[in-house]
């Protein structure tokens, strides 16, 4: 394919992502020639079998399941707490979408107004109601199966697009636990076809949602990068953006790379940056200057700084009888009733209850010195009664935990590695005891014998990369507007998580839609 | 618990074949494979064969399953390649250690073979060293055929193992009573 530049660009996005694909499918639709660079492949939808078998197989980390280049995405890992970033992201058009979970819950109301509401974090330059008729959007866009049977969630005007999934078996053996604990369980809404739409599959239930889906019926941000290429765009991919070029008010160029070792300039009127919590920070880094000696819209100083994740906290074991587990590989059932107890002391969280406890058998088979009958009997043994209840938790922003490049080393371009420096503080770890507590709960009411923990001593990293490009007013404390125009350049908008101020608990996607909803409406206005 | 073609069109259909540029590399395999390689009906038989070891007693129709399933993986591009060399050497093996072919050795033999060569404590690598390549193309290959696959899956338990689109109702179903 040709990877030269589009000429007369009215927009260049940089990152095929959810965020990066949502605003070129918008500003092409209004009109725009838009064109969109990606560092990593357009990957070949008849190949999704192929790299589910590498999902299922022993021999194959989650990388190469979408084909992570150690030199391409080389980083560097520092602070208390590893982060392991290629775990974590994929790199091509439809990004980390292409491996993630799909759950697409809104953020709470008070997760707008953390500083005033829970005393701690910042508040967010814009509340849940003006969000709103975007997140409605975003769920159409993305297509949401989901109910409006969660007593806990904000308001919503309308139905989702899509019914629900049914809650699970095992979600029934919870359900008796819960209700002796009072604890109430709801549906999950997840950004996967209940029914086939818009020209999707309804989910067929192959049970490897993470990292693959191959019947296209987990929303990925292919759906948009193709939508937008129908509507005109241009999409290119292995074109990783080296610099913005730019002079004292605005950007005039993204200068990428090709895999022939040829270098162009993308030039255009708007340029959006939407290449997720780290390479967003990473490239505004990149493209210093004598104006922006620390950084590209980096006047506040905080570009990178306040790197946010989720926490995982979880709990399970074995019930002795049938749970019926692995059966598919997403969420039916959670539980948000102690997310706004939240405060300064305690944090935000929410229950997962798992439909995928305990291992598969399939992926037991493929490793162990056994076979025959005695493999089956194995099999027999360790599958099928395992149970799980999980929790995301809330990170707080914290100048100590940041973005920042590692001028030691250099990718396969030269350019200096990010580096991750992550620790945990003490309310998140007071969250995940909570988290932990209740998880207790549930599962000695239940009668499961509790095998595993993790707590805030083994606690990882959700893979949401927030916080690194932070919105606001004041362009002493934030980088981005609350309609994501950088406060330094006036025609660079930055999209994606990187520009919340707090995380909340909630997985973030259907807020980076919705405000890449936002963004859009922005950008075509100053158009 | 019969196995039966139908199982093995399953697996494939989740797994995957070598498509419509099947006939094309048949035709390029002929002309620069080597001359001393198994044909493929020579790699199914030894397939068939091992897989009775490797699939559990209760089970029968492992040949016509295996046949169907092997045939296909054997014209998928890149695959089929390593899948007849890994064959063709542990067959080399079965004829150094045991003076026959796999598919002329007794089921003991064959499991002492697999043994033998270091293929069942190998981690599987697809481009590793004989033992590894054994765990992947011919173990772990037949393994996950049979487990991705119905039969497989309820012979464990789960009428919708992973890997296979099982649809979305038995994962709402109670255990069958």
């Amino acid at each position: 394919m040709t990877r030269t530049p589009v000429a007369g660009a009215d927009v260049c996005v940089v990152g095929a992502g959810p965020a990066g694909t949502i605003v070129a499918d918008r500003l092409a639709a209004s009109g725009h020639e838009v064109v969109v660079l990606d560092a990593g492949p357009r990957f070949d939808p008849d190949d999704r079998l192929r790299r589910q078998e590498r999902s299922i197989r022993p021999s194959f980390s989650r990388p190469d399941v979408w084909d992570g280049d150690a030199d391409r995405d080389a980083y560097t890992s520092s602070g208390e707490k590893g982060y392991p970033l290629n775990h974590a992201r994929v790199k091509g058009v439809g990004g980390s979408t292409l491996h993630w979970q799909g759950m697409v819950m809104r953020l709470h109301e008070d997760d707008f107004n953390s500083r005033s509401e829970r005393g701690v974090g910042v508040d967010w330059p814009i509340d849940y109601a003006d969000l709103r008729p975007q997140y409605a959007e975003a769920e159409r866009e993305l297509g949401v199966s989901g109910a409006s049977d969660n007593p806990f969630a904000p308001p919503r005007e309308e139905p989702h697009p899509m019914a629900a999934f049914p809650p699970s078996y095992s979600d029934s053996l919870f359900a008796e636990a819960c209700e002796e604990l009072e604890i109430a369980m709801h549906s999950v809404p997840n950004a996967r076809n209940s029914e086939s739409r818009n020209g999707r599959s309804a989910c067929v239930g192959y049970g490897t949602c993470q990292p693959v889906c191959p019947s296209g019926a987990k929303y990925d941000a292919t759906v948009h990068a193709e939508a937008a290429e129908r509507r005109g765009a241009t999409v290119i991919d292995r074109a990783p953006v080296q610099r913005l070029e730019h002079g004292l008010d605005s950007v005039e160029a993204a200068v990428y790379a090709t895999p022939d070792g040829e270098r162009h300039r993308q030039e255009a009127d708007a340029f959006v940056v939407a290449c997720g919590g780290v390479e967003t920070p990473r490239l505004l880094l990149l493209s210093e200057s004598e104006h922006y000696p620390d950084g590209l819209a980096n006047s506040s100083g905080l570009v990178g700084k306040c790197f946010m994740d989720h926490l995982f906290a979880g709990m399970g074991g074995r019930l002795g009888e049938p749970t019926r587990q692995n059966h598919v590989g997403f969420l039916t059932s959670e539980s948000h009733q102690f997310y706004d107890d939240a405060d300064e002391t305690v944090g935000p969280f929410k229950l997962e209850f798992f439909n995928y406890a305990g291992p598969s058998p399939v992926e037991m088979a493929l490793t162990g010195d056994d076979w025959g009958d005695d493999l089956l009997e194995r099999l027999r043994a360790n599958y099928g009664d395992h149970v799980g209840v999980g929790a995301l938790v809330e990170q707080l922003p914290s100048e100590d935990n940041y973005v920042t490049l590692d001028e030691s080393r250099t990718d396969d371009h030269g350019n200096p590695v990010p580096e991750i420096h992550w620790s945990l503080d003490d309310r998140m770890r007071r969250t995940i005891e909570r988290a932990n507590e209740i998880q207790r709960s549930i599962l000695e009411e239940l009668g499961a014998d509790i095998t595993w923990q993790v707590g805030s001593e083994n606690t990882g990293p959700a893979y949401h990369h927030m916080g690194t490009t932070r919105m606001g007013t004041n362009p002493d404390d934030s980088v981005v507007t609350p309609q994501l125009r950088t406060h330094d350049l006036e025609n660079c908008w930055l999209a994606g998580s990187s520009v919340f101020p707090t995380g909340g608990a909630m997985n973030p996607t259907l807020t980076i839609a919705a405000l890449a909803i936002r963004a859009a409406e922005a950008i075509d206005a100053s158009l | 618990m019969e196995l039966t073609r139908r199982d093995a069109t399953i697996a494939l259909a989740a797994l995957g074949t070598g498509g419509a540029a099947a006939a094309g590399l048949r035709a390029t395999r002929e002309r620069d494979e080597p001359p001393d390689r198994l044909d493929d009906d020579a790699v199914v038989s030894a397939m068939v064969a091992l897989a009775e070891v490797l699939y559990p007693s209760e089970l029968s129709g492992i040949e016509p399953f295996v046949e169907t399933f092997v045939t296909e993986r054997l014209e998928r591009e890149g695959h089929g390649e390593a899948l007849r060399a890994t064959a063709t050497d542990l067959n080399e093996l079965a004829a150094a250690w045991h003076d026959a072919a796999i598919a002329e050795l007794s089921p003991a033999a064959r499991e002492e073979l697999l043994r033998e060569a270091g293929a069942d404590i190998a981690d599987e690598a697809p481009d590793g060293t004989t033992a590894e390549r054994v765990r992947y193309f011919v173990i772990n290959e037949l393994l996950m055929a049979l487990y991705t696959s119905p039969t497989g899956g309820e012979l464990v338990g789960i009428e919708n193992p992973q890997g296979h689109p099982g649809g979305t109702d038995t994962y709402q179903r109670g255990p069958p009573s």
